[in-house]
């Protein structure tokens, strides 16, 4: 961006166009014949590469995938085989039933969704407000959410349970949830994307009458819905995801969430593995799915605009 | 679309006969002061009570011997002199760093590489490759921790077995403190790409063609573009990449716990895991709190050095 800004305006013109299209449209565009016949060349080596370095990132969760639908007596068996000789949902059955899985299944699912629509909403009530109001406060804010970033939670672990325990949230999914809702991810990503709002609708708003909040509610927030999607599928991955703040506030087996149900797996003494891959592969299924419905929103999203300042 | 009154959301407002003037100014106090405030309340408090309260408190316990219950009693520097004298605290924060220094700059060079490949018109299929590439960013830090455990099993993991069926010895990937680290750094480069790579592409994208085909016609061949050209041009995200995979390396916690415990032994033992074993396996809040403390410190120096390097730069 900064390159762009330096460069005459009939250079830098192509800039926009390459900013939000990905793909074909920027194929498109490319110049002069001759340099496409030299691409076309070096086509075949850089594809092949690409492709070794995706079995590369692949291979691991496939072999795990297909490890999980071996029976037990097979896991361990020399020679190992990729494809299971024998298929069996065993080891998701037991997780699912003799694990008190579904309970935990649960618990995640309720911690994610409503710390989801808290972040998101809050986040784009406190972004709104630090990109369309400059006066001290808010330019105060902004540099303590700011800080935030610079000292995770994992550098104050015991007053944070401390805090967690006096205000009565100790081994409740409240104390998971209430904390995890400000996020500076989020706030800047909103923050980032009403700077691009142009001020003339909200001034033109303020002429017509209507009141702060109204604008806000009524004209804001309704525009920014892809960062909103895009927010929440962040969060909804950062909460699922998440093992620090349940293993810190939660202490009765019955609240567990996945993370810390999996970690309790991994961590005995003598892993039951048929459990602990078919446990781990069914944790992985809601983000998959929401992935492959929602997968522009994130793929396409410029996620750097929330981080960038 | 109008509705005025809705502003009384913020602040009630004052019955209708009065001067033009002081309604039309309470009525912008309202816009400027309340309005913002309204809408960043909440996270106001949250940022009081969940980072700013804890902050202090840690502080607080730093000085003090407290072990979870009772009344605080303070006790100076002690934590402190015991600490920078305790030769399992040097060795966890000695192996964080090493741990950090050889994480990131994997981090970085594969998430850059494969967002090159990803932007270059050259490569067939990138459309498919981002997708599999970015399936990790899906998975969590505890699963990332067990596929890699499974794939580098000792005595029956994928890795083992090919290196024995072609002749190998099988390598102690967890009995050997350093080839467990290593394992470690795979599956953080592994599950750290994704994110850092989808930076890397906005960034690469915003690069004017122009400036790359100007180079390639001034005879630079694609090293030299990439040298000279993209990279000062990604030099912000390059930036923010290196300072967030860094916080993120000091504080790694939960893939370890998963993946090795800390082992063999406490060898692999990183700063968070060793803040979190002595306060709450053995309670020992206000010494765990005083590792906090440095461990803040350390953070606070890096993102520090770090910026000041790239306004040097910059």
């Amino acid at each position: 961006m900064t390159t762009a800004a330096n460069l005459p305006p009939a250079a830098a013109q192509p800039a926009p166009n390459v900013e939000r299209a990905p793909g074909k449209a920027s194929r498109a565009r490319h110049g002069a014949p001759g340099n496409r016949e030299l691409r076309a060349k070096v086509s075949v080596p850089l594809t092949v590469l690409m492709w070794v370095i995706a079995a590369v990132y692949a291979f691991p969760l496939l072999w795990f995938i297909l490890s999980s639908f071996k029976p037990g007596s097979e896991l361990f068996s020399y020679p190992l085989s990729m494809l299971p000789r024998e298929w069996t949902f065993q080891g998701f059955v037991d997780a699912w039933e003799r694990v008190n899985f579904a309970q935990y299944f649960l618990n995640t699912a309720t911690v994610a969704i409503a710390t989801t629509v808290l972040t998101v909403f809050f986040s784009a009530c406190t972004g709104y407000a630090l990109a369309k109001y400059n006066n001290k406060g808010t330019r105060l804010f902004f540099v303590c959410i700011l800080a935030t970033t610079m000292l995770p939670t994992e550098v104050i672990l015991n007053p944070t349970f401390s805090v967690i325990r006096d205000l009565g949230l100790y081994n409740s999914l409240a104390g998971i949830i209430v904390p995890s809702v400000l996020t500076a991810t989020g706030v800047f990503m909103f923050r980032q994307f009403f700077l691009t709002v142009p001020d003339d609708l909200l001034h033109s708003a303020r002429i017509d009458g209507a009141g702060e909040l109204a604008i806000f509610f009524r004209i804001m927030l309704p525009l920014s819905k892809p960062i909103l999607f895009t927010l929440a599928i962040f969060s909804f991955q950062w909460r699922w995801n998440d093992y620090i703040w349940p293993l810190i506030v939660l202490n009765d087996p019955k609240w567990y969430t996945l993370q810390v149900a999996l970690r309790s797996i991994v961590g005995a003494e003598n892993i039951d593995w048929p459990v602990l891959l078919g446990a781990s592969v069914i944790s992985l299924l809601p983000l998959v799915l929401i992935f492959f419905v929602f997968q522009k929103y994130v793929l396409n999203a410029d996620v750097s605009a929330g981080l960038k300042d | 679309m109008a509705q005025p009154t809705i502003s009384t959301v913020a602040a009630p407002e004052t019955p209708a006969p009065r001067p033009a003037g002081s309604k039309s100014a309470q009525k912008r106090r309202n816009r400027y002061v309340i309005a913002p405030l309204v809408l960043i309340g909440v996270n106001v408090v949250l940022f009081l009570v969940f980072f700013v309260w804890p902050g202090a408190l840690g502080m607080l316990y730093s000085f003090t011997d407290y072990r979870g219950i009772g009344k605080l009693h303070f006790i100076g520097l002690a934590n402190f002199q015991k600490l920078f004298a305790d030769g399992s605290f040097y060795a966890a924060l000695g192996r964080t760093f090493v741990y950090t220094i050889l994480s990131v700059p994997l981090v970085y060079a594969c998430s850059l590489g494969v967002a090159a490949l990803l932007v270059s018109r050259a490569v067939r299929g990138r459309t498919a490759a981002k997708i599999v590439i970015f399936l990790p960013w899906l998975i969590s830090p505890i699963v990332v921790g067990v596929i890699w455990k499974w794939l580098f099993g000792q005595d029956f993991g994928f890795v083992n077995f090919v290196i024995s069926t072609l002749g190998g010895n099988p390598l102690p990937w967890s009995s050997n403190g350093d080839l467990a680290l290593a394992v470690v750094i795979f599956a953080s480069a592994w599950g750290g790409t994704a994110f850092n790579m989808l930076l890397f592409i906005a960034a690469l994208k915003n690069i004017p063609e122009a400036l790359l085909e100007a180079a390639e016609l001034d005879g630079a061949n694609a090293w030299q573009r990439f040298r000279h050209v993209t990279l000062p041009g990604i030099a912000p995200t390059s930036f923010m990449v290196i300072l967030l995979s860094t916080i993120h390396a000091m504080k790694e916690f939960a893939m370890i716990q998963a993946l090795t415990g800390g082992g063999p032994g406490t060898q692999n033992t990183l700063i968070v895991q060793y803040i979190y074993k002595t306060g709450f396996e053995q309670s020992k809040v206000g010494y765990a709190s005083a590792a906090s403390m440095v461990l803040m410190a350390v953070l606070l120096a890096i993102a520090l050095i770090q910026l000041r390097f790239n306004r040097k730069k910059g």
